[in-house]
């Protein structure tokens, strides 16, 4: 009998359940917000589905009932991709070793 | 258009890309490069979707304009954003990619077939369940996370909104989901499928309301966890490994510090989604005994006294440095000690603040080394060496109490032993309890000196006085 692909997303899940675990014990706590910040920006990748759902739509109907909630969440996605990652950025551009002054 | 199996090994790069990001974390140095790695993986996941999807329709025209608006706002954001206002930020992220979970489950409820799900009204059964598990969660972090926005941002009051039955409620609520969804299963009635979400933005909401405060770092490491595993849900519906695998880092990754900010204020996590807590402490005992007892207050040439005079000062940072934005010029303060060679050390609790690390994000915008800044595990000895702790804007997380009273709230929470120090300066506007509703013992020791004013006019004063 054939394996579901449903095991192997689900394997590839919980293994990535545990390197999360791993990786973000790691993690320094004075970056603890950062790290937040960019763990929104990374779950915005949800965009991919947006994408594929208003792309979906036919060039005589644009803006199906579908696509439009595609497109609705493309601008949700990306309001958070950008700023997620553009504020984290300047968050860590100020972690810098101050040099010259003490 | 290229091939399902090559998009697959492309998204799985851009899963192993994000998983560099959150590692680059594990220091200041290696951080940049890390994000550098997470915009890498976002790109290429986006740009292989466009690819997958292949038809260029005029739909292509929108999304990119749609893309452009979202990026133009979100940059806004980010770039206009002032640091202290970050947990909001955080919490208003978190709710818009709730929704964009919960419109992608809409979206492929309502045209299954470009989602290779199944037709309208036999979506195929597994696809059903993901997608309706990935709309109730993110249906949830969406509400909820407007709520914890409200509370944080100070529209809505902070304290926590209780009435009878709540859990009660909650639990039914709960329930009702678990149901809903296998009769949507059965009979893939759209109007269910509604009451899903519908019941689902209702729980955000009750989750969060009965939360105060003082737990809303909890509250955001736990909507950042939602959020990842709405994202996760929606993966399995997509059958898409990047989505899968930012899902679970990001899930584990909120449910993490979660755990670390309940432990820091020694509280389990059932008791801080039970709520409540800072609601009712202000016994009317507590107040009495506040009358009784005499408390030392000083101004701020006294405090540039006793701090010219000190070898070695530790500064302890709390939400009201954030709210007073006393940050740069508590820098321009230690700046000044420094000169007369004096130690100065900044000493971190872990909840200080309303989110995980808010302190040190201030801190480091002061243009404070990370170096000098150290976290309770690390400092804490080194208060009974030291000469003067400078408490700004923190209250509980320094009250004694907690390791001497039992009965205390707050009692078994880690603190900061300022009260070792041989004088303690205690910048704060009243003698008001704080967040937990706790009175702090601290203000009525012997060594302590209370600096009645607001955080930055406070430093502001002692600058000057330390010319």
């Amino acid at each position: 009998m054939e394996i579901d692909p449903f095991i192997f997303r689900l394997s590839i899940f919980i293994l990535s359940i545990f390197i999360g675990y791993y990786v973000v014990w790691s993690v320094t706590p004075s970056l603890h917000t950062p790290l937040m910040s960019v763990t929104n920006a990374i779950s915005s990748v949800i965009i991919v589905g947006a994408i594929i759902a208003s792309l979906a739509g036919s060039s005589e109907n644009v803006f199906s009932a579908s696509s439009t909630f595609g497109f609705i969440a493309i601008i949700l996605a990306a309001i958070n991709i950008f700023g997620g990652f553009l504020v984290t950025q300047r968050m860590l551009q100020m972690y810098k070793k101050k040099k010259g002054k003490k | 258009m290229i091939s399902a199996n090559l998009s697959a090994v492309f998204y799985l790069i851009s899963g192993i890309l994000f998983i560099l990001a959150l590692r680059g974390l594990s220091s200041p140095d290696t951080s940049r490069q890390g994000n550098y790695f997470g915009i890498a993986g976002m790109i290429i996941a986006i740009v292989v979707t466009f690819l997958s999807v292949g038809s260029f329709s005029t739909s292509l025209v929108y999304v990119i304009i749609f893309l452009i608006i979202g990026g133009a706002i979100g940059a806004f954001i980010a770039f206009k954003i002032p640091m202290t206002a970050m947990p909001e930020l955080v919490a208003g992220f978190h709710s818009l990619v709730g929704l964009a979970a919960v419109f992608v489950a809409i979206a492929a409820y309502l045209n299954p077939e470009s989602f290779n799900l199944g037709t309208i009204g036999s979506i195929k059964l597994a696809s059903l369940i993901e997608m309706s598990i990935g709309a109730s969660v993110g249906a949830i972090t969406f509400s909820g996370s407007i709520i914890a926005f409200l509370k944080l941002r100070g529209i809505m009051s902070g304290s926590p909104i209780i009435f009878s039955g709540q859990h009660f409620l909650n639990l039914i609520l709960g329930v009702a989901i678990f149901v809903s969804i296998f009769y949507l299963c059965k009979t893939q009635s759209d109007s269910i499928f509604w009451t899903v979400i519908a019941i689902s933005f209702l729980v955000g909401v009750l989750l969060i309301i009965p939360i105060g405060g003082a737990d809303m770092p909890v509250v955001i490491s736990m909507l950042n966890s939602y959020s990842g595993w709405a994202a996760a849900g929606i993966g399995f519906t997509l059958e898409n490994t990047a989505l899968i695998i930012t899902g679970a880092l990001v899930g584990s990754s909120g449910a993490i510090l979660s755990y670390i900010m309940c432990k820091a204020m020694n509280r389990s996590f059932v008791s801080v989604i039970l709520g409540g807590f800072g609601a009712d402490n202000s016994s009317d005992k507590t107040k009495e005994k506040k009358d009784q007892k005499p408390v030392k207050s000083g101004n701020a040439e006294d405090a540039a006294f006793l701090m010219k005079n000190a070898s070695s000062v530790i500064i302890v940072p709390g939400y009201g440095m954030a709210v007073a934005q006393a940050q740069h010029a508590l820098r321009e303060m230690v700046d000044k000690l420094k000169k007369n060679d004096i130690k100065v050390t900044y000493a971190i609790h872990p909840v200080a603040g309303r989110m995980p690390g808010h302190m040190n994000v201030l801190l480091a915008e002061a243009n404070v080394p990370y170096d000098e800044v150290f976290e309770l595990e690390d400092i804490n000895n080194d208060f009974a060496n030291s000469d003067v702790a400078f408490v700004i804007g923190a209250n509980d997380v320094t009250n004694p109490a907690a390791k001497t009273d039992p009965k205390s709230p707050i009692f078994g929470m880690p603190v900061l032993d300022v009260e070792k120090c041989k004088s303690v300066l205690f910048v704060k506007r009243s003698l008001s309890p704080g967040y937990a509703g706790v009175d702090n013992e601290l203000f009525y020791k012997d060594n302590t000196l209370m600096l009645f004013a607001d955080a930055k006019k406070m430093t502001e004063d002692i600058v000057k006085n330390l010319d």
